[in-house]
């Protein structure tokens, strides 16, 4: 393999990594702050590439979706942790196994209903749409740049919010003694359903943003749930850092697996997850950190 | 009227009842000494009156209103903060931050405590505000986690073994402080095994014996009572 085409195998992989990273931030956040497990994550990420193509098709700007299937995910969010989520809390993992699973099988159906079972393309926005020329044979979207660009800075933007805004330090607090937190006047009723509906955005937006590269089909969303979970538990449950970590090297894993042993490239993933769990049975920046 | 007002307090964890109907009220402004030997209920009690223990019968008003069943976090809305055993400092947050995550007006919008008049009331948080908080003493997690009571511009505070582990002279200015808190009109409960300190500072004591009050009265009226003071706190 030549240097040029490593290079963009490895671009590759950070820009799938990037988007799993989106989604498995969500996924995190909503485990280590609420203490749930939530199964329809996946759908959610389905949830938002349907807003993608929908709002796309009717406006004719990816724009359009994209603010629009934000705002649309976060108030699904909202209203999903009013009616049911809320009253997981505390309760055992198989209860919340059982409604998000619920949850799953209900946004599935109403997908069915709505969109029924064709596969849909959404078209990348116009100025994205060219592609870089590396080499006479090689040359890479500006739209795979684009998502790289634009992962990373809602990585930079969950960062600042969590490390330098009050509701970073109140989640923050909140992850390591929830008791001293309540007993400060933190309400968590509160804190929980926004966290809830800002893990519900993330997934969506990872739907939104691959939508244009990936097509929109019934069943995308179960790819992308277990990986997130690989993700989460390679990182170490409820850490975005780790996540991070765990996401780029499960995007990079993928993609070089997918050339050099193109037979097993999903085994070359979960070979990394146990080698990870041997070294760090619980995840690479363990728990207990944001 | 009273601030705080319990009545037949009782509370369990699991089967086993550890407070077994506690009457005790506190005036504005008024500070309560909370003593007793080891085990007998006062970390209980103070973690009931904040709504950490779940299980809690009786009755608790909070100025006049009911809260007996409320959550800590209505509770400490309503004016109460807590300075827990063991501290309880956000390892994770700077010192800055576990200040200013707790700020909150107080009731009737009060801002009497801000940022700036903690750092002036600890100038050694204000030294160390960049440090995380797994990097403090024992003596400036104490500082902290009054300071952090404070920000929430209560009208009560709990005080859980106020100087438990400190040495003599980082003991000696945390009673300071108390003191100054005070004279600001904050009514405090502080549980604490040094007796005279607390005897000097508090306007009232009361002694726990088996989740019982068995004393109530002024410190000097305590004072009087030997018999009292070898019994329960081996004085
Ligand atoms: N979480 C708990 N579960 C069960 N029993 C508990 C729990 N916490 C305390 N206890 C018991 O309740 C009783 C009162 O404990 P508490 O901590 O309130 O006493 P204390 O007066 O604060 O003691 P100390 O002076 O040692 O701090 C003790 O017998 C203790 O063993
Ligand atoms: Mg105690």
């Amino acid at each position: 393999m030549d240097l040029v085409s490593f290079a963009v195998q490895l671009l590759n992989g950070v820009q799938y990594g990037l988007v799993l990273f989106l989604v498995a931030s969500g996924l995190t956040l909503v485990f280590g702050i609420l203490g749930v497990i939530n199964l329809a994550h996946g759908a959610f990420y389905m949830l938002g590439a349907y807003l993608a193509y929908w709002i796309t098709a009717r406006t004719g700007s990816f724009w359009a979706a994209l603010v629009g299937g934000v705002a649309i995910a976060f108030v699904v969010g909202l209203l999903l942790e009013e009616i049911f989520v809320k009253r997981l809390y505390g309760r055992d993992h198989l209860a919340q196994v059982l409604l998000s699973f619920g949850l799953i099988l209900v946004l599935d159906e109403i997908r069915h209903i709505l969109f029924g079972k064709d596969v849909h393309s959404v078209p990348a926005p116009e100025f994205l749409r060219g592609s870089i020329q590396l080499t006479e044979v090689l040359s890479y979207p500006v739209y795979r740049l684009a998502i790289c660009v634009f992962c990373l800075a809602v990585a930079a933007a969950i960062f600042l919010v969590i490390q330098k805004t009050r509701i970073g330090m109140i989640v923050r607090a909140g992850a390591e003694n929830r008791d001293m937190t309540r007993a400060l006047g933190i309400r968590f009723d509160v804190v929980n359903r926004y966290v809830f509906a800002v893990g519900i955005v993330l997934a969506a937006l990872g739907g939104i943003v691959v939508a244009p590269i990936s097509t929109v089909f019934p069943g995308m969303d179960n790819q992308m749930l277990i990986l997130s979970f690989v993700v989460v538990v390679l990182g170490g449950i409820g850490s975005v850092a780790g996540a991070a970590i765990g996401a780029l090297l499960i995007g990079v894993a993928d993609s070089f697996g997918k050339v050099f042993m193109p037979n097993f490239s999903s085994f070359t993933i979960y070979v990394l997850m146990a080698a990870v769990l041997l070294w760090r049975p619980n995840g690479i920046l363990g728990r207990r950190e944001i | 009227m009273s601030l705080l007002a319990v009545e037949k307090l009782e509370a369990f964890y699991g089967p086993i009842q550890v407070l077994r109907g506690i009457d005790l009220a506190l005036r504005p402004g008024e500070t309560l000494a909370l003593m007793g030997r080891n085990g007998m209920g006062k970390t209980t009690l103070l973690r009931s009156l904040i709504g950490l223990v779940a299980d809690r019968r009786g009755r608790i008003l909070l100025d006049g209103k009911d809260v007996t069943r409320a959550p800590p976090e209505a509770i400490a809305r309503g004016g109460v903060a807590l300075v827990p055993e063991g501290r309880g400092v956000f390892a994770s947050l700077s010192v800055v931050e576990n200040l200013v995550m707790a700020a909150r007006p107080g009731r009737r919008g009060k801002r009497a405590w801000t940022l700036d008049r903690i750092f002036e009331l600890f100038p050694r948080l204000r030294e160390r505000r960049h440090n995380g908080g797994h990097q403090l003493s024992g003596g400036e997690q104490q500082m902290l986690t009054i300071g952090r009571a404070l920000m929430t511009n209560p009208d009560v505070i709990l005080i859980d073994e106020a100087t438990e582990g400190l040495a003599p002279l980082v003991a000696a200015e945390i009673w300071r402080t108390i003191e100054r808190i005070r004279a600001e009109g904050v009514a405090t409960i502080i549980v604490d095994k040094d007796f005279r300190a607390l005897s000097r500072l508090a306007d009232r004591a009361a002694i726990l014996s088996k989740g019982e009050i068995v004393f109530e009265g002024t410190p000097g009226e305590l004072a009087a009572r030997p018999e009292v003071l070898e019994r329960h706190l081996g004085v």
